[in-house]
């Protein structure tokens, strides 16, 4: 079973060259520390600036350049500053390459939900929406289950949708799958967990196709 | 050259009244309008609508307004972090209504731009779409967003000069280029205010004829929300 910063590992593996990339808050924001630096990567944040590198050094931190998550930044060479109506132009016009966002819940027919629990969280939507909408290469990043033990991967959200069919593909602490047109197709395993472990925790259809192999981190 | 200084934040708020419509530029408390924030606390004006990506915290940015129960309804993208805010939502005090962080950014553009609304994917198929119309084109789904409609629009920027002429810094640029022009009047507050000509016309992010009204901030305290720094090696 992974932690978060084994979730973000097999994800910097999706990570092409030449590739732009928006990271989530959360554990997306983990996958920066895994990229392979033998690759041109930048890093896109929807608050406008693109080419965005680690956390500053103490004393170094500057009120004007933060990211998404409002955490101060710096940036590397090569790296560009935006209004927010042109940030949304790179995503919205797919010139994005990858998106990785956490969510709540995320349906076998690819829709998510990561945005509003009715009654008892409204945080709001922020760039996820425009995001998810856009994107046409989109992973999750998530735990199988929530606090309460309960399947986040679903037949049919119950929570209100950020975004309708756009999930192409999912890692979580159990397992990589693909979102078919079938449902939920298992890819790989996580270190030390069986097919059966991920079916238990897997509200949704599972399709397992032949033998599963246990992912390379 | 036409001159757009104003004295001070007073003169440059000069005709704000309550149940207006105000674009208030930044992202978090990054970027944000200060000092005309201070000025609408200092007034008292009531029953305001903001349109702004976010509500500040409790005790800085918009949240003094929030404190002083001066606004009727938020028209933002994310509103986390502000335990007042939440309050005085979920009691029913204040009206939100929760909006794409591009669909935001785009609705001031569309003011500014002279659009009247534009088709984007985002919210299609969520309640953000419901009882909007919407759209087919090349086989994929949109939704039609008209453009914002505001009586002021308070930006701030880095360094700016006599004529309004703006350039900003960093990412406190955000909304505030897209909401310039997006309003009756937008009100310029600048860190630096600068005699026209000491500017080079290559580097101007934002021309002057988007803003009628400039001054220079008494004061600005930049605030940090999430201040994260690693060990010096």
């Amino acid at each position: 079973m992974l932690d978060k910063n084994g979730i973000a590992k097999r994800i910097a593996r999706e990570v092409k060259d030449g590739y732009y990339v928006n990271l989530g808050i959360g554990i997306p924001t983990l996958v920066a520390n895994f990229v392979r630096e033998d690759i041109q990567v930048e890093f896109q944040s929807e608050n406008g600036v693109l080419g965005m590198g680690p956390f500053p050094f103490d004393g170094e931190e500057d009120a004007d350049i933060i990211n998404a998550g409002k955490q101060t930044i710096t940036t590397l060479a090569g790296a560009s500053f935006f209004d927010s109506a042109t940030s949304f132009n790179m995503i919205r016009g797919q010139h994005v390459d990858l998106t990785i966002l956490g969510a709540m819940e995320v349906a076998e027919n690819g829709d998510i939900a990561n945005w509003k629990i009715p009654g008892k969280m409204v945080k709001g939507m922020g760039g996820a929406m425009d995001l998810v909408a856009s994107a046409e290469n989109i992973i999750v990043a998530m735990m199988h289950t929530n606090k309460a033990g309960k399947s986040k991967l679903l037949k049919r959200c119950s929570l209100p949708l950020t975004g309708v069919g756009c999930v192409k593909k999912i890692v979580t602490n159990l397992a990589v799958l693909e979102v078919s047109s079938e449902g939920f197709k298992l890819l790989e395993r996580a270190p030390g967990v069986t097919v059966d472990q991920i079916r238990e925790a897997t509200e949704g259809t599972l399709i397992v196709e032949d033998e599963i192999p246990e992912m390379k981190l | 050259m036409i001159n757009k200084t104003v004295k001070n934040v007073s003169e440059a708020l000069q005709g704000v009244e309550d149940s207006m419509t105000f674009m208030l530029g930044g992202f978090g408390l990054c970027g944000i309008p200060e000092n005309a924030i201070g000025e609408l606390v200092r007034l008292g004006i009531k029953d305001i609508t903001c349109i702004s990506n976010n509500a500040g915290v409790d005790d800085f940015g918009l949240g003094f307004l929030l404190q002083n129960h001066q606004i009727k309804k938020m028209i933002s993208s994310y509103v986390g972090e502000n335990d007042e805010f939440e309050r005085q939502m979920l009691s029913g005090e204040l009206e939100v209504e929760l909006t794409p962080q591009g669909t935001l950014a785009e609705k001031c553009r569309a003011a500014q731009g002279g659009f009247p609304a534009f088709y984007t994917p985002a919210g299609f198929g969520t309640e953000v779409a419901e009882g909007k119309e919407t759209r087919e084109f090349n086989g994929k789904m949109y939704v039609l967003e008209p453009a914002y409609k505001a009586d002021f629009a308070f930006v701030k920027a880095w360094k700016g000069d006599e004529a309004g002429n703006l350039i900003f810094k960093g990412t406190a640029r955000n909304f505030n280029p897209c909401m310039c022009g997006a309003a009756t009047i937008t009100v310029a507050e600048v860190e630096e205010l600068v005699p026209a000509g000491a500017l080079d016309p290559n580097q101007i992010h934002i021309p002057g004829i988007f803003v009628q009204r400039i001054f220079q901030g008494a004061r600005y305290e930049k605030r940090i929300e999430q201040r994260t720094v690693r060990p010096k090696e």
